[in-house]
Formats: C-alpha cells, structure tokens, sequence
C-alpha cells in the first residue's frame, strides 16, 4: 500500500464517494488520511455544532459541496424553542474568508439570514448550487442576492422554508446572462411573483430539468412555462385550478401532453378537481408523485389519476385518499418503493381515512416498498406482522397514530408485537420511528432485533427505564435517538454515558430525567454538549432534583457553543 | 362555578369596542336584564365562515339568562358585585376592589394589589362606553344602526396564519414548548371538548406542511363550501411558566370556553407540580381544587393584536378577537395596567 504514489491513491479514491467510506478510508493511516483530506470535495456535517468551520475547512482544502444540518428533528415539530440556534453564518464566514472554492451548500433546519446569503452570492465565483429545507430567517432580498451575483447558478432549490417575502422582484435579478439554471424550486414562496420575469427566465434556461412553481403561478402561466420547456423532468405544478371549459384549460392540456419527459410530479397547491385529468398523459411515465399538498382533492379523484401511474416508485399523498384508495395504489404501483401518507386535517375532530387496512393492502401489493410513513387512525399488531412479513426491505419505518397512545384496535392491546415483527423481519431497517400504546416490551425486541437501526423515535411509549437500555445497549449502530413524553429517567441516560460519544444526538424531553443527573453525565462526558432548554424568561432553578423540560445533547469538538441564548444552559 | 375569567360582557354595554371593524356577534355582553340577540351586522348577510360558525353557539348561550352574569365581563368572581362602573375611569384605587383578577390562576404571588385591577377594568369598560355613543345603554336590538359590513374575505384569515409562523423568528424566543401535560390528556381525545388543548407537536408533521394545509383547506373550503375552517393556533405564555401552550381558538366559541381551557392547561403551574409524561388524568385537578386555588390570584389574560398591541381580553366580539389575536399571554395585573386606555384609544379610532 505504501508504494502507491498519492496521485494513484487519490484516483482510487475518486472512486470512493459515500461520506461513510471515505471516512473510513481516512482511518487506515496517516497517509492515506493525507491523501483522503485533500482530494476530498463533498463533506456532510451532520450537526453544525459538532465541529468548528475552521477545522473543516483546515482539513478539507478542496472542499466544494457542503451539508450542514442544525436544529434537532424534532424542531420540525415545535419541540424547540425558537431561537435555540442552527446559524449557519458562521459558516459562510469562515468559508469566505478561506480560499474555499465553495460551489454547492445544503442546509437543513437551519436558520439563515439575508446577510449571510448575500455573502454566499459574492464570495464563491463557481458557486452552483442551493438547497435549502427547512430553514428560516431569510427573506425574498436574500434570494435576490444569490439571483443576483452567483453566475453559474445551476440549483436553487428551497424546499418548505419559511421565507418571508417581500413580494419584490427578486426573479427579475437574474441577470439576462443566466442561462444555467438547471433545477429551481420555488414553491414555498408565500407571495407573488413577477410572472413575465419567471416566464423569461425560464425561456432562457435550456438545460431546466426541475421545476416547481409556487401557490401565485396560475394555470396559463404554466401552460406557457411548458411550452419553452419540454425537456422537464420534474415539474412542480402551482394554482391548478381553472373553468373545465377555458381556453387556458385546453391548451395545458396540449401542451402537457407533449411533455413527454417529465417523470416528477408535485404541487397542486391550490387545485380544481375537474383540472386534474391534465395531466394523466404524464401519468404512464411517472416514477414519482407528490399530492401531500392537494388538499382539493378527494379520494375519488386521486384513485382515478393513480389508476394510471403504474410505473410509481414514490408516492406522498394524504390521507383523504383512503383505505380504498390505497388498495387502487397497491393494484397498480407495483413498483413502489417509497410511500408517505399525511394526514388532511390533523386537528379536526373527524377520524382520517386511513387505517391499518390500506397499509396491509400496500404490503401484499408493492412487495419492494422500502420506505413509510405513515399517518392513520389506527393500528393493529395482526397488520404490522403481515406487513412485516410481505415487506422485508423496509429501510425505513415510520408510523404515527394521530391518537398518540392508541392500542390495538381490535385487541386493545400495546402495539409491541406489531413493531416486534417490523424490527425482525427488517434486518436492514436503520430509520424506525413508532406510535400507540407501547410497553418496555418493544423496545426489547428492538434491542435484539434492529442491528442496522440509526434512528429511532420514540413518544409516549415505554413503562421504565429498562425501556430505554435495551435500546442503548442492544442498538450498536444508534446515531440518533429522540424520545419525547415516555417515563425514561436518570438509570437509563446515566447507565453508559460512553455510548452517547458513538451517537451523533440524543434528546429527551417530557421524561423522567432530572438535572443532577444531566450535570452528572455532563461532568463525564466532557467532549458533550449537554444543554438543558427552558424559556428564557425564567431562571435555571438549581435544585437537581428538578425534572428537566427538554435535554439535547450531542457529541462534540468544540465545546460548549457561543451562540447559545439565554434559555439554554450547557451544562 | 368556575370564575368567569374571560367574560363576554358586562351589563348593558356591549363590549364592542370597535364598530367598524369586526363583525362577529359572538357571546358578547349578556346582561342580568334585559338581552337580546345582538345581530350587529346582520350576521346572515356575513360571508365570514368564521363567523358563523360562531353564531349557533352564541345564541344558544345568549338565551340562557341564569348564565348572562357569569358572562360579564368583569375582573372577579361571578356574583360578586362589580365595582362602580360608571365612576371615574381610573379611579382612585381607594374604593376596595373585591373582585378578583380577571385572569386568576395563580394565587398571590407577587403582591399585586387588587386596585390595580379595578383601574383596568374600569378603564375598560369606560373605554368601551365612551365609544357606543349613540347606543343606549343596555339595549340592543339585533338589526340595530351598526350594519357593518366586515371586510371580512378569506384574504386576512389565511394571512393571518400565514403571518403566524412567518412571524415566529421576530417573536421573542419563547416559543413552543414540547410538553404536554397530564391534565390536558395526552391524546386529543375529546376528554374536554370544548378545551381540546392539543398535544403539542403531535402529530408530527412540519409546522411549515400544517400551515400550508390549514391555509389551502380555508381557501378550499370558501371554493367549495365545504365545512370548517382551518385552525387557528394561537400560543399561550403565562408569567412564570416554563414554558408555553398553543391553542386552537376555532375550537372555542366564546371566552367563557377558551378561559376554562386555559385554566386547565396552565393549573399545573398553580399547583406547581405536573407529570411530564402523557397518562391522561393522572394529575387532574378536580374543579373545586382548582377553583380555591384561583381565587386571589392577580393575573390578567391578554392578548397580542395584529398591530402589536396587547390587550385584555375580553372586550371585543369574539369574532374580532379570533380575527385579531395572534398570541395571548397570562401576565401579572400590575403589567397590565395601561392596557385599557389602549383598548379605549383603539376602539376609538376604529370607530
């Protein structure tokens, strides 16, 4: 190995691509680490506060593709208080300072600012690609900037951010020069946009494979869009909605039929039912369908679009479709890999569609399925042992009943045995997050039976700590772990503090773990970040004896972070 | 009988303070005397869907006349007398208030002294009186001269939930909080219907994926007519609590409702100890208890408008209120002073 000159090395390497391997080949020694770092271009980091961007930026010099994640996952969910952190500005300083030829950045639960932005846009000449998901903090000015100054801009992608719009005319700052846009994603922009701008800016972007339009993009917008760009892959559709008898109507739907390449389908924010058999020429040719967003839409509706769609690997749609509807899915999608089913109303008294039944049916018809989430109204062991047996491959399992804690529907019993047969059969499951009533029973079985399993969720599940420990002891390859409202006390969090260094994360809120037990592990573990969130207004009350709210904590090589607010104590 | 925290209206005025603006009728000012159906925009002509869904409700508890003092408006417990309403605005704390704050959930804690009290709710209500000119007292008719017409288009509802979480990175930072106690029950199981205080953060889904749902299906809904318009999650933060709540306003229709929901929600913090995980009613207060604990505290409900301002709840329709409100907070009587004349100056220029 030693006789191998570097550029050989690093040829080989190019070869290597997945973060997990090249940071294994990093490991074997110290000049195949030398070799690793520096022809290293794409770097994943999976908490921003793991690591400084100084030292990232020291070790990678060759860096080009970069992805950052901050808050913890269960932000998405208001568990987090608002200005709990994930700035990536520190970031973008440090790399624009550096000599870093940055060129693509991906940011997830992040929160950004329009400053930031602009000094991304101006720093990094070969800059090419955005992609933002859920983050926050910026607004449509921030957008110009990036619209503005990066030249060779090929993605800008922004994926459910909230993004405050200033209804300005930031498409119009593309420059009439920009011609690379390659994938642009607008479609939660809340505000209008200047439609002629957009229509232009599409007209001279020929190599456009991606788009999706937001909510103020009307039909004959689009009808007009389609028609400069017939190579689209991936079309996200805006306001779908218009008379059955209109002249825009009419030539959408010629002009659709003649998009023969799009594959991708989403959008439909706002959307007429009587609209949609535009599109079922395209529907042959899809492999991946997004209706989680078409609330006009009725079971009856999706079940005759999806009739079509039998080429399907990736289905998200909402629960309005049904069990029926599912079973039409079952039918026809025989490919079907992905499937997420979100539910309409979640806060209306009525009870969703979708039940086990439809899950059954998707497990006895689309056999490749390896990927759920699920929201129903309810679940039964009986169907999550077939599903397990009709579905192997599960990579990842998610399953929510909107009633937290409901049992069996039939039996009335804990939901243990259901996951059991999910984590036994599913050798390769790394994603698993569970809901409904759930003993300590189910966590031993995960314990013994999911050796892959990375993630797990877990809420209002559990009896005792031993809960928890069989987790943490019999999960070897757990990185993430979040539990919320399940009696998980100090026994658990303190029994192996070591494994915490193994994980990226883990939160605990609503449990039974107290402060003194969190200054204990603080104290033990000093390369974590143990931070103990409340509101700001109040003090840290001191006594250990004290339930904490909410704990994350994770590993780390910087210490105790500086731009934690006041409401966060890093123990 | 619980203590009438938030109270439609006291006797004779019509808690309207702003005539121009909002429509909804909604459970306001119920006298002992005489009460009539307050129509004040012709609510049938109303195309809010907001509002009526919240006319059925309002009648039926209009009707009841056992309950029109428990739905005064007024900073103390029913049947005790309010103080003199008509005196001077804000009186000299001299005259002994015995009603109880508004908003008592907390027992005497940082020795706020009851007048305080008093000088907000006269304020208040003189507030509201200077502005119904033209209205004699305690006698409303439902067609009366007021026809107004509330702009009411699905256009601000949306907005408004659109601006609620648009909003969330200037609001100060104590958002929302992850826990949900056992005193609301864990699932949103219908144990307090009217009080559904839902879990937070469940289900799972992206506030931003909720907030485009929520605002596609009230746009739907004014398309195709269907029922129910989205939800309108407004958070709660209380004076000393750890952390906050969210609540959906649409699940109440009058303020009797939504202060009920409220006491059971924040009672753990009167009672200083809650469970933190989610066994529904393991820590249930029984009413009684909880009531005794009520009594003396000094703690005012108000509530942030569109404009930034914070005001006491209580004195607007509740129709305008639910349009208006975009967070409340239990803050201590003695931060609330000066709320009232705001309330004052602000239905004085709507008028």
């Amino acid at each position: 190995m030693n006789y191998f000159p570097d550029e050989v090395l690093e040829h080989v390497f190019d070869y290597v691509t997945s973060h997990r391997d090249r940071n294994a080949v990093s490991l074997v020694c110290k000049s195949w680490y030398r070799v690793e770092r520096c022809s290293r271009q794409r770097v994943f980091i999976g908490n921003c506060y793991s690591i400084s961007p100084e030292r990232v930026i020291q070790r990678f010099p060759g860096l080009k593709s970069l992805t950052l994640k901050g808050k913890p996952h269960f932000a998405d969910f208001n568990l987090v208080p608002h200005e709990w952190g994930g700035y990536v500005s520190p970031w973008i300083e440090a790399l624009a300072k550096s000599r870093v030829g940055l060129e693509e950045l991906k940011l997830k639960r992040m929160v950004v600012s329009d400053d930031s932005l602009e000094l991304l846009s101006y720093s990094f000449p070969n800059f090419k690609s955005l992609v933002l998901v859920s983050c926050e903090g910026f607004t449509t000015d921030g957008l110009a900037a990036i619209a503005a100054n990066c030249r060779l801009l090929r993605d800008l992608d922004l994926q459910e951010n909230e993004i405050d719009d200033h209804r300005g005319q930031w498409l119009n700052c593309f420059p009439d020069s920009c011609t690379s846009l390659v994938s642009l994603n607008i479609a939660c922009l809340k505000g209008d946009i200047n439609l002629g701008a957009l229509e232009r800016l599409v007209a001279r972007s020929p190599n456009l494979k991606s788009l999706k339009l937001n909510r103020a993009v009307p039909l004959d917008t689009l009808q007009r869009i389609l028609m400069r760009t017939p190579q689209l892959t991936d079309l996200g559709t805006g306001s779908f909605v218009d008379e059955p008898d209109s002249e825009a109507y009419f030539k959408l739907k010629h002009t659709i039929s003649k998009c023969r390449s799009i594959t991708s389908l989403c959008g439909f924010l706002e959307v007429s039912p009587h609209c949609l058999p535009a599109v079922y020429p395209l529907c042959s040719n899809l492999t991946s369908l997004n209706l989680s967003y078409a609330v006009g839409l009725q079971g009856s509706d999706l079940m005759k679009l999806i009739r079509h769609c039998v080429k399907l690997q990736r289905l998200w749609i909402l629960d309005s479709i049904g069990d029926d509807g599912l079973c039409v899915v079952a039918c026809t999608c025989k490919d079907l890999q992905e499937l997420r089913v979100f539910p309409s109303l979640p806060f209306e008294a009525g009870p969703s569609p979708v039940t086990e039944r439809g899950l059954v049916a998707i497990s006895v018809g689309c056999p490749k399925l390896h990927s759920l989430l699920y929201f129903c109204q309810q679940m039964t062991n009986a169907a999550l042992i077939t599903v397990a047996k009709n579905c192997p491959n599960f990579i990842r399992f998610r399953l929510c009943t909107l009633d937290p804690t409901k049992p069996d529907a039939d039996t009335m019993q804990p939901l243990d045995e259901g996951f059991g047969a999910i984590v036994q059969s599913c050798r390769r499951l790394r994603r698993l997050s569970m809901s409904g009533l759930l003993t300590d029973r189910v966590f031993l079985y995960i314990g013994m039976y999911a050796e892959q399993l990375e993630m797990l969720s877990v809420a209002f599940a559990g009896e005792s700590d031993k809960g928890m420990l069989y987790v943490l002891n019999g999960c070897k390859k757990i990185r993430k772990l979040e539990i919320r409202d399940s009696p998980f006390g100090n026994m658990a969090l303190l029994n192996d503090v070591g494994k915490y260094e193994t994980m990226r994360s883990l939160w605990m809120s609503s449990c039974e773990v107290t402060l003194g037990a969190c200054k204990t592990l603080a104290r033990k573990m000093p390369r974590l970040n143990v931070e103990i969130m409340n509101e700001n207004e109040v003090e840290f009350n001191l006594d250990d004896a004290q339930k904490v709210d909410r704990m994350y904590l994770y590993r780390s090589l910087t210490g105790k972070r500086k731009d934690a607010p006041d409401f966060v104590w890093t123990l | 009988m619980s203590p009438p925290l938030l109270v439609a209206e006291e006797e004779g005025q019509s808690n309207i303070s702003t005539v121009a603006s909002s429509p909804s009728l909604d459970s306001i000012s119920h006298n002992g005397t005489a009460l009539k159906e307050r129509n004040y925009l012709g609510l049938s002509d109303c195309s809010s869907s907001v509002d009526s869904s919240n006319v059925p409700n309002m009648s039926d508890e209009k009707k009841d006349n056992m309950n029109l003092k428990a739905t005064e408006l007024r900073l103390g417990l029913p049947g005790s007398l309010s103080p003199e309403r008509d005196s001077d605005l804000y009186a000299s704390n001299s005259s002994k208030l015995d009603e109880k704050p508004l908003f008592p959930l907390l027992p005497t804690k940082d020795g706020i002294c009851s007048s305080s009290q008093k000088t907000v709710v006269s304020g208040n209500k003189r507030g509201f009186s200077d502005t119904m000119e033209g209205f004699p007292e305690g006698n409303f008719t439902g067609n009366s001269g007021i026809n107004v017409m509330l702009p009411r288009s699905s256009g601000p509802q949306p907005a408004f939930m659109k601006e609620m979480p648009a909003k969330v990175p200037q609001e100060r930072p104590s958002a929302a909080n992850g826990l949900s106690h056992n005193h609301t029950g864990t699932p949103a199981n219908g144990s307090a219907p009217a009080a559904k205080a839902q879990v937070v953060g469940w289900p799972p889904i992206r506030s931003y994926r909720k907030n485009s749902l929520a605002n596609t299906s009230k746009n739907n809904d004014e398309v195709d007519g269907k029922p129910g318009p989205a939800s309108l999650f407004v958070k709660v933060s209380m004076d000393g609590a750890p952390y906050l709540r969210k609540v959906d306003l649409r699940n109440y229709a009058t303020y009797q409702e939504l202060s009920s929901a409220l006491e059971k929600m924040f009672s753990c913090f009167t009672l200083g100890q809650c469970g933190s995980h989610g066994a529904p009613g393991r820590e249930m207060l029984s009413e009684s208890k909880l009531r005794d604990l009520l009594h003396g505290s000094e703690f005012v409900l108000t509530y942030e408008d569109k404009d930034g301002d914070w005001m006491l709840v209580g004195d607007v329709p509740w129709g305008m209120f639910i349009d208006t409100c975009k967070r409340l907070k239990i803050m201590k009587g003695s931060d609330a002073i000066g709320l009232a004349p705001r309330a004052m100056e602000k239905s004085k220029s709507r008028s």
